[in-house]
This record gives C-alpha cells, structure tokens and sequence, in this order.
C-alpha cells in the first residue's frame, strides 16, 4: 500500500472519513438538527437499524455531554464534541477490514501501530438497545467503538446491524500529535488565516459550561421534559390514517424528536445535579419508554418493512 | 488411528471467556463423539483472541457395528402392532423370526446398526457443537441466525492419518469446513492450508500466532521479568491481569515503559490500579523502595522501529489518564484535610437502598450499633462511633468514584490527611473486610467493632425487608457479610452473644422503615424498647418493659392492641431475628464442614442454649467432634444413648415426663446406689469443668459415666413391678440424660 499522506487538521481527517466511507458505498448524510448525547440518537442510526430493509450511512454528528463540560480548560473533555457513525445494516462480513481500512486512511501506519480489538459492551438503558462489540485500542488508546447491535427499542434486531463510533476530537489528536484539544489545527495550519480547535470552541465550552452547570432553568427544564414525554404519547397515540389525505401516515420520526428532546433535558438536569440516585433510574426509565414505543411505531412504517400485504414484520 | 484438527476462526473473542471455551470445546465435542461411537486417545483444547482449537489424536476410523436382538409382540397381536414394530426396527416382515417363550410365540427382530466412519460422525457432530455452544453471551450478525460470541468467520476440520488428510465435510450457516486459515491479522494475514494438527501450529508460529495461551503468559511473565530486571527493578504480579493480556495477543511483544516523574508521588494503589484497569499495564516496582516506577504494556505485534511508537502512544495514553488522577487526588486531599465536611453530606444525597434509606441514614445506624458492641470488645465507644461514621466518607471522593475497588484504602489514606489517629483511620480500610473467604480478617478492636457492625446492619436491614438470599440470587452479597462475621468472630476467638446486636438492629431498622407513618409516641417508645436492650440485652423483656409502662401511664399512649405499629413489632422482630440466627448457624455449618467437622456434630451443638454465641458453638463442636472419635466418646454415646432410648420408651409408652429427681432412698441394688454415686461424683467435676470452658474434661467425666450405667443396666429391670421404683428408675435415666448433655445435644449424633 502508498504510504498515507498525514493529514494537517481536524477537518482533514472528517473529510477523509467522509471520502473512505462514500467510496465504500455509505449514504454521507449530514447531522441530525437536534441537540443529542451521542451519534446513535440520530434517527439514521436507532431506528434504522429496526426492521428488514437495508441501510448503509455515514455521518458527522455534533454531540453533547453537559456533564462532561470543562470550561475549556481539560485538555481531553468537552461538552460539546463531534463523534463520527457509519451504520451498515446487515453488518457485512469484512466489517473489520473496512474500519482498520479507514484508520489507514486518515494516516495511521499500520506497520507501526498496535491495533486491537477489546471487549466492550455497549447497552444503552434510554434507547433500551445493547450490542456487542469492543472498543479498539490504538496504542493503548481507545479510538473507536465497534458494535453489532442486537436489541434496539426492545426490539431484536434482523438483520443486525454493525455500528462505527469515532470519537473524533481524541482521534484526531492523536493522530496529528497534540496534547490539549484546543491546540489542534481545524483547518490547515498554513491556511491565510489558521484557526485552531480552540479559536473555534474555547470561548463556547466556557459559556455552555457556565450555563449547563449554574444556570439552566431546571423549572423549565422539568416542565419541557414533561411536554416532551406528553407531546410524545400524544403524536403516537394519532390514528394512522391522516383524515385530511385519506392516507396511513405513522408519524414514527416526529414522535422521536420528543424522545430526544427529553434525553437531552435529563442530561441537562443531570447536569445541574438536581436529579437524585433513586429519581435518576426513574428518569431513565421514562425516556426509555418513549424510544420503546418510538420503535414499536417506526416498525409499522414503510421504512421499517412494513407493507400493506404483510403489515409489521414482527 | 486418525487425529482430528478443529479450528473455530472468529472475531476477536473477549479474553475472560476464552479459557472457559477452550474447556467447553474439548468436553463438548469430545463427549459427541464418544456418544456417537467412536473412542479417542488423547485430546486438547486452545484459544486465542481469534480463534477456539480442537486437537483430537487416536480416533477410531468408525463406530463399531451393533447387532441387536428385539423381541415384537405376540403372533397373535393385531396387524396394526407388528406393522409398528417393522417400522421401529426398520425391518422387513420375512427377516423376522418367531420364538417360542413361557407366555406366548414372539416375533424376534434382529436389528443391526451399521457401524458410521468417523468423518460422517464428526461432520454430524460439530455443527451440533457449534449451534449450542454455551458463550456467557452470545450474538448474531449480518442477516444469518447463528449465534456465536463474536462474527464466525472460519472453520477447519481435518482428519488425518498416515495415507493424507481429508476435509471433514460440513456446513454451519453457510460457513463451509475446509482446511485453510490464516496467520496474524497483521503481520501474516495470507491464507495456508494445513493437514494436521502438528503442521498447524508449526505454520501458525511461523505466522506470527502462539497457539497455547500458556505459552504466551510465560513468554509475557518471563520477559516482563528480564526487562525489569535490567533496570533494577521488578514487576508486580498479577495472575489475573496475565491470564487477560495473554487473551488479547497472538504475538505477544513485551515493552517497558515509564511513568511521568509527575505522577510518581501518587500512592502506589492508585498507579497501579489505573494502570491495570484502563490500560492494562503491570506494575514495575523498585524492590529498594517499593514504588512504583515504570510499566510495563503488552503488544501484539513487532514493528520496524522495534515498538518506539507502539511505547510513546501508550506513553502519552498513561499521562492523560494519570493526569486525571492526579487531579481527583488533589482535589479530594483538599476536602480530606478539611474534615471531609462535604462527603459526610453528600452521603445524605445517595440512596443504600430504596426501602433502607441513604448512606447517611445507614452510617448512623451502624455507628450506633459500634458503640453497642465497642465495651464488649474492648474498644471505646466515642472511638468507635467516630471510626464508623467517617469509614465510609470515601465514598463520595472523586477517585473512589473512578475507581470503585479503592474504596476503604483511599479512606484511610483520607482520614490520615484529615489528622485522625492511625487506629480510627485503618477502619476505613479493615471494615469492609473479610471480602472473600480467604481474605485476611481485622483483629484490631476498632476495626472488628466497625466491621461487625456494618455487616450486622446489612443483614439485619435486608432480613427486615424480606430480601432475603434465595438459591443463587443473594444480590446484596448477604451470605458473604455472614460469612464475614464468622471468620471475624472465629479467627480472634470472641465471645459475643449476637441475639441481642441483631435485635437491637433490627428495632433500628423498623424504626427506620416506619418513622415516616407511625403515629405519635410510637418511634420514642421503641427508642425506650433499644434502650432497654441497652441495659438488659433482651428483646422480649425489653419489649414488655416498655409495653407495661405504656399500659400503666394510660391516657395519651401510643396503641398497643393487635394491628398496632408496636404489636407487629413485638411480634415480627423476635422471627426475624431467630430466622438471621439460623441463617449464621447455615453459613456456620458449610464453614465448619471444610474443617471437616461432621454435620450431626454440630447440629448437636447449636441445639444448646447459648447458641447465639458463635465462638462457644465451635469450641463445643471442636471438642465433641474430636472426643467422639476416642474411646472414652464411643463410651459417652454409648452411655447416653442406652438409658434416652429406654427413657424416650417409656415416656412415649406412658405418655408422661419423667423429669423429677430420682432419689436415693427407693434404690434397691448396689448397681444402682453405684449409679447415683458415680453420678454425684461426676456433676461434682462436670460443673468447675464446665465453669472453666474445658469441655473435653466434662466430656471425660461424662464417659466415665458408661461402666455403672452398664452394670445398672445388667443387674437392674428398669420397669420394676413397683411403680414407685419404676418412676425413680425412669427419672434416674433422666438425670443420666441431662448430665451427658451439657455441652450437646447426643440425640442429634447418628451412629
């Protein structure tokens, strides 16, 4: 193989993702415009990872861990970041080959790395999905989440679908040698004006950890989870026939935003510490809920296999 | 003879399971074979993180041939049964004979199974193997319904035998057996075939994979060894952590690396156990020192630049996570030296259990009980109470939060960094101990204090709910906190009559679990129920003490008839704490058992009052069980045994008790006024005996006993014509009885 070129900067190495995973056939889609904890969320992930019909999808989503906020000061944490996703489903049988494949490509030299494949788990208690799977060691480092999903929604997946997870900021950090996230290169360094990871996040890291930890307004936070939770029941509780088109329309994916919305309020609360142990799982349980009935609805749609002859596959 | 070769290529499978496959391959499929026929000379089993091997050497080349004879119904039974039995037998009607037997004529069949080779036995078998395999968790992928522990990649199933190799042919999900795999991911990934076990690991070497996972953790330890020891310096062991890096490599290659000078202060637990959790680095100390200087990291794989940048990625990888240590070290050494103010409250904030309340509700019950329990083992109360409430404070620092399997030892490194004395801080750590049957026990007065009253409020609380253990679910780890004071109470020898600290808990946790509902003066009257506990240490009487108070003050008391808060109290405690008692006493005997203490032996023992006393249970039970063995112990059974088989006769015959003195004055024979007198003499020793603990000198005393209960038992008809001498009889063997029972219950001894 030609010796992989090192890329310069953080947008660099998205770029080449994007390039890898497009010439391997994955639809590039973009980021979901709502606020989520992590890739998964996106609907191009949970709920088209239920039902028959095949899919295969790339993409960069912003993500956001208010816990995780540092000020801008931790070299490694942030509590907003950008995770890459690539979702093949069914998982093809050289799913191994083609993410070691995309680390090559964003310039890691593989007769120089250790590369290794360490069991891990994944569950999510608000999505109700776990898989199987490892995290991948580079060095010593964890630079991607492997998953083959089993149960997503509460619901058994088939075909299963094998999930990507680059947490982009570390990856690339350490791919292009830098020890503080906000002195990496987001463009090229001798771009006419070069800016780093920090002239673009530093000053917002700041401001959100301000906001998420000291002042979001819980009252109005547990009003919107509750309107969320209701607006939820109330979009998937509608006949299925539209009576002003006359045609059957499961309204699968608004109702799935409200599901999300009210994942990020409970992080968000968590975030303000204002959420006890006990009241946690509760919390956890009530999103769960909604993403379980989010499935159950998505499966009743054309996207998720069903059909006027067959109706839901299960 | 042909030898089998199986390999089993998967995804990378996770290392605490593969031993376990390893040994589950090899019955497995070792077991389906022999069921199906055939017989094997030797076999074993491999694992790496790619793949399960199967070596099966001396096979037989076929099942044997098996003729069979089987006898059908009568000739005269009805078409539709002889057409049933042709079916069963597979044969045909003119292949049939008839024999003549006592009730009748048969049809006889002679069934012949035909012997299979072994190729068709094991392309029948192994899939069977594959399809049912018992992975802890298992997984399907892609669109097929196979279920395996990671994506099953490749099989190879070769027979061989001196004249060649022959693919076993099968098929598992579109998976096709054949005799091809491949080497290293990385550093041999072309594909080879192979013909035998002995050629496959020859070429998986020489493609860069150590088949034995063995090999591979010597290969690792002894290398490790030689880095170190080239610099001066030795690596920690750890088994556990190299059966696991030994299942995460084919190719292990052994690197020594070092640790910021920064983060060399940290205490040696806090290194190691970040090192080994998120990285999986040994230790290496400096045997001089006993710090921790350098690690060392496994890879798999060389590299042209001889692991350079393999070392200073898992370099930098260590600093940021060392880094993060570093800073919940600090941080929590500010609020340490503090006073740790904020932990005790932030306990206030975290739910033990939902029904048992937070962690502080729970703290505080157990400081309580330590003070209960410190003078009776002479520790002092105001210490143990300080040592119990700040043993658990850790809990809310921000390393144990990272690293939970550091608590205890961070609180005492916590307490000494917020100025208390050495003793109170080492509860921190000792309190939670013993953690596993061999871990060591704590014997320093404070620290048993503490350790015996967390485990007695952790049994008495979830006892109080109704979660009990059942079967194998015992999620609150209870029989281990049982277990725990045991070996505490045993292994220092403590004399500590548990009845009443389970009482006194259990009223604290009904308190607890009642407080929110209860009307008023129900909660200050149980508080007067511990108090009297307190001073008398009983719970019956206590009780009624305070329920006499109640019911003589009158007016503006709390309820006390059925149905009451205090009544069910009353009522439930002494059940619960009778039902804790036998659950010690069950803990005790599966205990007792590995010393090899007979299981009647003991059950005789706790048959005895003072059996909430653990220590006195065992010294009895040690002394019986080693008394019975001699012949002065057969004596004292034997003795025994006589005259309660002829009281219990008789008593169940009479349907009375025979249970008053025996007297002297209506003897009539010598054997029996020698009896009495032998009596006499030996309740005279039994008694300071008894007094002194020396049960093996009571016991002798005891045995003594059986040559004038023999003779008694020769010269005297115990069921004399006169009642009155009868009754003096039978009350005589009563009083045999109750001397020889003094330190266990006879009866109970089988034999």
């Amino acid at each position: 193989m030609s010796e992989p070129v090192r890329p310069k900067s953080f947008q660099e190495i998205i770029l080449r993702l994007q390039t890898y995973w497009a010439a391997r056939g994955c639809a590039i889609l973009q980021p979901y415009d709502m606020e989520v904890g992590a890739g998964t969320f996106h609907p191009a992930t949970t709920l088209r990872s239920l039902g028959t019909r095949p899919w295969t999808a790339a993409y960069v989503q912003p993500s956001r861990r208010p816990t995780d906020g540092r000020y801008g000061e931790n070299p490694n944490r942030l509590q907003h970041y950008y995770q890459y996703q690539v979702l093949i489903k069914p998982s093809p049988p050289d799913l191994q080959a083609l993410y070691l494949g995309s680390l090559e490509a964003i310039g890691i030299e593989m007769d120089l790395h250790d590369i290794r494949f360490v069991e891990d788990d994944w569950e999510s208690p608000t999505l109700g999905a776990w898989g199987l799977g490892w995290e991948v060691w580079c060095d010593g480092m964890e630079v991607s989440q492997f998953t083959y999903f089993q149960q997503v929604g509460g619901h058994d997946c088939h075909p299963v679908s094998g999930e990507l997870t680059y947490g982009l900021e570390r990856l690339a950090m350490y791919v292009l040698g830098v020890d503080h996230v906000m002195d990496m290169p987001f463009n090229d360094p001798q771009s006419a004006i070069a800016l780093s990871y920090g002239d673009v996040f530093r000053q917002t890291e700041a401001e959100y950890s301000r906001w998420n930890f000291d002042l979001a307004d819980t009252e109005k936070l547990l009003g919107d989870f509750e309107r969320a939770e209701i607006e939820c029941a109330r979009i998937l509780d509608a006949p299925e026939v539209d009576p002003k088109t006359g045609r059957r329309i499961v309204m699968a994916h608004p109702a799935y935003d409200q599901c999300i919305k009210a994942s990020h309020i409970f992080n968000l609360l968590d975030a303000r510490g204002v959420i006890s142990v006990t009241e946690r799982q509760a919390y956890i349980g009530r999103v769960r809920a909604l993403s379980k009935r989010c499935a159950d609805a998505f499966v009743t749609t054309a996207a998720g296999g069903w059909t006027p002859e067959t109706g839901a596959e299960r | 003879m042909p030898d089998l070769l199986l390999e089993l290529f998967s995804e990378e499978i996770p290392a605490r399971m593969q031993a376990r496959a390893a040994d589950d391959l090899k019955r497995l499929a070792t077991d389906a074979l022999v069921e199906a026929g055939l017989t094997y000379a030797s076999a074993g089993a491999f694992s790496t993180p790619r793949r399960l091997v199967l070596t099966v050497e001396g096979l037989t080349e076929a099942s044997p041939t098996l003729r069979e004879e089987r006898r059908g119904p009568r000739d005269d039974a009805p078409e539709k049964a002889l057409e049933g039995f042709l079916r069963a037998t597979g044969t045909t009607r003119d292949a049939l004979e008839l024999r003549e037997e006592k009730k009748g004529r048969f049809y006889v069949a002679q069934v012949v199974t035909e012997g299979r080779p072994a190729a068709t036995i094991i392309a029948e078998a192994i899939p069977q193997v594959i399809r049912n395999f018992p992975w802890p968790k298992s997984m399907r992928w892609g669109a097929g319904a196979l279920r395996w522990v990671r994506p099953l990649h490749q099989i190879v199933c070769v027979l061989s035998a001196e004249d060649g190799a022959e693919i076993v042919p099968f098929e598992v999900d579109g998976i096709v057996a054949g005799n091809r795999t491949e080497g290293h991911r990385f550093m041999a990934p072309e594909p080879f075939s192979v013909s035998s076990f002995a050629d496959y690991e020859t070429k998986l070497k020489r493609a860069f994979v150590v088949l034995s996972a063995e090999e591979r953790a010597a290969h690792i330890w002894e290398d490790a060894g030689n880095l170190a020891f080239a610099a001066g310096l030795e690596p920690v062991e750890d088994k556990g952590l190299l059966t696991e890096v030994s299942g995460l490599v084919e190719w292990p290659v052994v690197l020594m690396g070092r640790i910021g000078t920064a983060f060399l202060d940290l205490p040696p637990e806090v290194l190691q156990t970040s090192m080994r959790e998120h990285q999986k680095f040994f230790s290496v100390r400096n045997p001089k020192t006993g710090r921790i200087e350098r690690f060392i990291t496994v890879a798999n794989r060389e590299t042209a630049d001889h692991g350079a940048t393999i070392l200073a990625g898992n370099e930098k990888v260590l600093s940021a996570r060392l880094s993060d240590a570093r800073f919940f070290w600090e941080n929590d050494l500010r609020i340490a030296r503090d006073g740790m103010g904020p932990w005790a409250d932030q306990l206030s904030n975290v739910t033990f259990h939902a029904r048992l309340g937070t962690q502080a509700e729970r703290i505080d019950r157990i400081a309580r009980l330590a003070r209960e329990i410190a003078p009776v083992l002479g520790a002092k109360p105001d210490d143990a109470d300080r040592a119990a409430r700040i043993a658990k404070l850790d809990l809310s620092s921000e390393m144990v939060f990272e690293f939970p399997e550091l608590q205890g030892l961070m609180g005492r490194y916590y307490a000494e960094a917020a100025g208390l004395p050495a003793e109170i801080a080492a509860v921190a750590q000792d309190h939670y101990a013993p953690l596993g049957p061999s871990d060591a026990v704590p014997d320093a007065p404070l620290s048993v204090t503490v350790a015996l009253a967390d485990k007695i409020d952790t049994l008495t609380g979830f006892w109080a709910i109704d979660e009990k253990p059942t079967g194998s679910k015992d999620p609150y780890a209870l029989r281990r906190a049982a277990l725990g004071v045991i070996r505490i109470l045993l292994s220092n020898g403590l004399r500590v009559n548990l009845d009443r600290f389970i009482d006194s808990q259990l009223v604290k946790h009904k308190i607890a679990l009642n407080r929110a509902e209860a009307k008023e003066g129900e909660i200050a009257a149980l508080e007067d129920v511990l108090e009297e506990i307190a001073d008398h240490g009983v719970f019956g009487a206590a009780f009624e003490t305070v329920m006499e108070a109640i019911r003589k003050n009158g007016k503006d008391q709390p309820q006390t008839g059925e149905g009451s808060l205090l009544r069910s109290v009353g009522d439930l405690v002494p059940d619960l704490s009778t039902d804790l008692l036998a659950f010690f006493h069950d803990r005790l005997k599966v205990y007792l058992k590995g010393e090899g203490l007979r299981h009647d032996v003991i059950d005789a023992c706790l048959a005895m009052p003072g059996h909430d006393d653990l220590s006195l249970i065992v010294m009895r039970a040690r002394a019986l069980g080693g008394f019975l063995g001699t012949e002065d112990g057969e004596n004292l059974l034997q003795g025994y045994k006589r005259a309660a088989n002829i009281l219990a006769q008789a008593e169940a015959a009479d349907g009375v008790e025979y249970r008053y003195g025996a007297d002297v004055k209506f003897t009539e024979t010598d054997e029996e006024r020698a009896l009495f007198a032998a009596l006499e003499r030996a309740e005279g020793a039994i008694g300071p005996a008894l007094e002194a603990e020396d049960f093996a000198a009571a016991m002798t005393e005891m045995a003594h006993l059986r040559g004038p209960i023999d003779a008694f038992f020769e010269a005297v008809k115990v069921n004399a014509d006169s009642q009155i001498v009868r009754r003096n009889r039978l009350n005589l063997l009563h009083r045999i009885v109750e001397t020889c029972t003094q330190i266990a219950d006879l009866g109970r001894i089988e034999g």
